[in-house]
């Protein structure tokens, strides 16, 4: 890891300023910013830690929706009473990620903006190609062992998947960005990789994720984080869906639902043809199995990840049907 | 080279005087600088959990933490678990008692993690103490007798 200079900032305005400096950057739970810079991908002058600013690591849950403090851990909202009563998608998707060490650490802030685990990204020395790290030097990806890249919202100059699991619950359930000059809908946060792979958010250099807000809905409050992976724990997704369902009083036809998809796009993936095939319609099994395909309209396989196109709208589906019992057995 | 940082750091009750360059990791300057070598390198990359310890309480892992973060923060290593007098803290006798480990390189992080679990209230059945230990890899496969062992403590807690 190269040297750096350290600064721990007192308040927002001092962290931004510094943040602005070319070099610089900002360290919350340091669990992607120090891992990147020991493989030798991100090699910051100056390392800015934000950790003792007071008052962004609070959790709140009112009748409008849920607050989260970017600088709130991953096991404090995982754990917290009220997010799992009223969002559990959004819990779950926190308790499936990391392990407890990481979760202890990492905070909401820094959780969406961990970069992709793409083994190419992560390894300068043996792959200098990398149009995320070096814009226009080629994707050493393409014609390589792509099991766990991403099939929607690539090009040809990046297929690298977006790894989170929280910012997948997040588009699901329309949340915003707290950027504390603006406010931005998480959908519009993230940038696809493929476009431009060196981009990956809306943020300006300065700019500090101040917090997260998510509005209330029977929707986020009747929700699952599916994720399906290689193993049973401690593993990025191969596939996941995170799903909110809001039934009429018939119990079987759909006034509200959100669908939104993780580790198969280049960003959290909002599949909104999946809920406008559902919205309205008596829900049965063979229904939702045929409208969850439509999550995949625009796939592209590159080889080794092609089951993904076949696995992730089961895992759609089956998210679905986990939300609707009065389907009984159909799931 | 960086210019050095003066830290003053916590680790197991005991005030720590030291000078790092601020790249230094916890674990580095538990290890390197303080002769604390019972915290485990094992990845230094934030996968394997060989380096857990405890930062205010709360298990995390050394590796991935700046020595400069830890400041003023209370820091306790499996060197700070044993009694005044020596005596073994629970956890470490009963990875004695049953057998959970066989090279002993991951134990110290185990043992760190397994603690924190049981105080965290995630140890309540055999699937729910492999869930919340799933951040401690074992090459040797002893899993079987940790996941036994971290049961027993938990209900002698």
């Amino acid at each position: 890891m190269k040297g750096f200079s350290y600064l721990r900032a007192a308040s927002a305005e001092e962290a931004s300023r510094a943040a602005q400096q070319a070099g610089a950057m900002l360290l919350a739970g340091g669990t992607t910013l120090l891992d990147l810079a020991k493989c030798g991908v991100t090699e910051p002058d100056t390392v800015v830690d934000i950790t003792r600013l007071a008052g962004l690591d609070t959790i709140n849950v009112g009748e409008g929706g849920l607050t989260i403090g970017a600088l709130a851990t991953m096991s404090a909202v995982a754990d917290h009473p009220e997010v799992k009563a009223q969002f559990p998608a959004i819990a779950q998707s926190l308790s499936l990620a990391a392990s407890a060490q990481l979760r202890n650490m990492a905070t909401i802030g820094g959780n969406l903006l961990q970069r992709t685990r793409c083994a190419y990204f992560r390894d300068p020395q043996a792959f200098p190609a990398c149009n995320k790290r070096n814009p226009g030097s080629g994707c050493s990806a393409l014609g390589g062992v792509t099991r766990n890249h991403a099939v929607l919202g690539t090009s040809e100059k990046c297929i690298a998947s977006y790894p989170g699991d929280l910012a997948v619950a997040l588009a699901a359930f329309d949340a915003v960005v707290d950027l504390g000059t603006r406010q931005v809908p998480v959908d519009d946060f993230f940038l696809p990789y493929g476009e431009a792979p060196e981009r990956e958010t809306l943020l300006q250099p300065g700019e500090i994720i101040r917090g997260i807000t998510v509005p209330a809905s029977v929707a986020a409050r009747q929700s699952v984080y599916l994720k399906v992976r290689d193993r049973q724990s401690y593993e990025f997704a191969a596939a996941s869906a995170a799903v909110g369902l809001e039934l009429e009083a018939d119990g079987r036809t759909v006034r509200d639902i959100r669908v939104a998809l993780g580790g198969v796009a280049t960003k959290p993936w909002r599949a909104l043809a999946v809920e406008q095939a559902l919205i309205g319609k008596a829900l049965d099994a063979d229904l939702v199995r045929s409208a969850s395909r439509l999550s995949m309209e625009g796939a592209v396989s590159y080889g080794d990840n092609a089951y993904k196109i076949e696995l992730a709208p089961r895992v759609v589906a089956r998210a679905i049907l986990q939300l609707a019992p009065s389907l009984g057995d159909l799931a | 080279m960086t210019r050095t940082i003066h830290l003053t750091l916590d680790i197991n009750g005991q005030r720590h005087e030291l000078d790092v360059e601020p790249r230094v990791t916890l674990l580095d300057a538990l290890r390197e600088h303080l002769g604390l070598t019972g915290t485990k390198k094992g990845c230094d990359q934030g996968q394997c959990g060989a380096c857990t310890c405890h930062v205010d309480g709360k298990r995390v892992l050394s590796c991935l933490t700046l020595a400069a973060q830890a400041e003023g923060r209370q820091v306790t290593t499996i060197e700070g678990l044993a009694g005044p007098n020596g005596e073994l803290h629970p956890v470490q006798s009963a990875f004695i008692e049953h057998d959970a480990f066989q090279c002993g390189y991951c134990t110290p992080g185990q043992i760190m993690s397994a603690v924190a679990c049981i105080r965290e209230g995630h140890a309540g059945s055999d699937e729910e103490i492999r869930e919340y230990m799933s951040g401690n890899l074992c090459r040797c496969g002893a899993y079987n007798s940790i996941v036994t062992a971290v049961r027993e403590a938990a209900e002698m807690a």
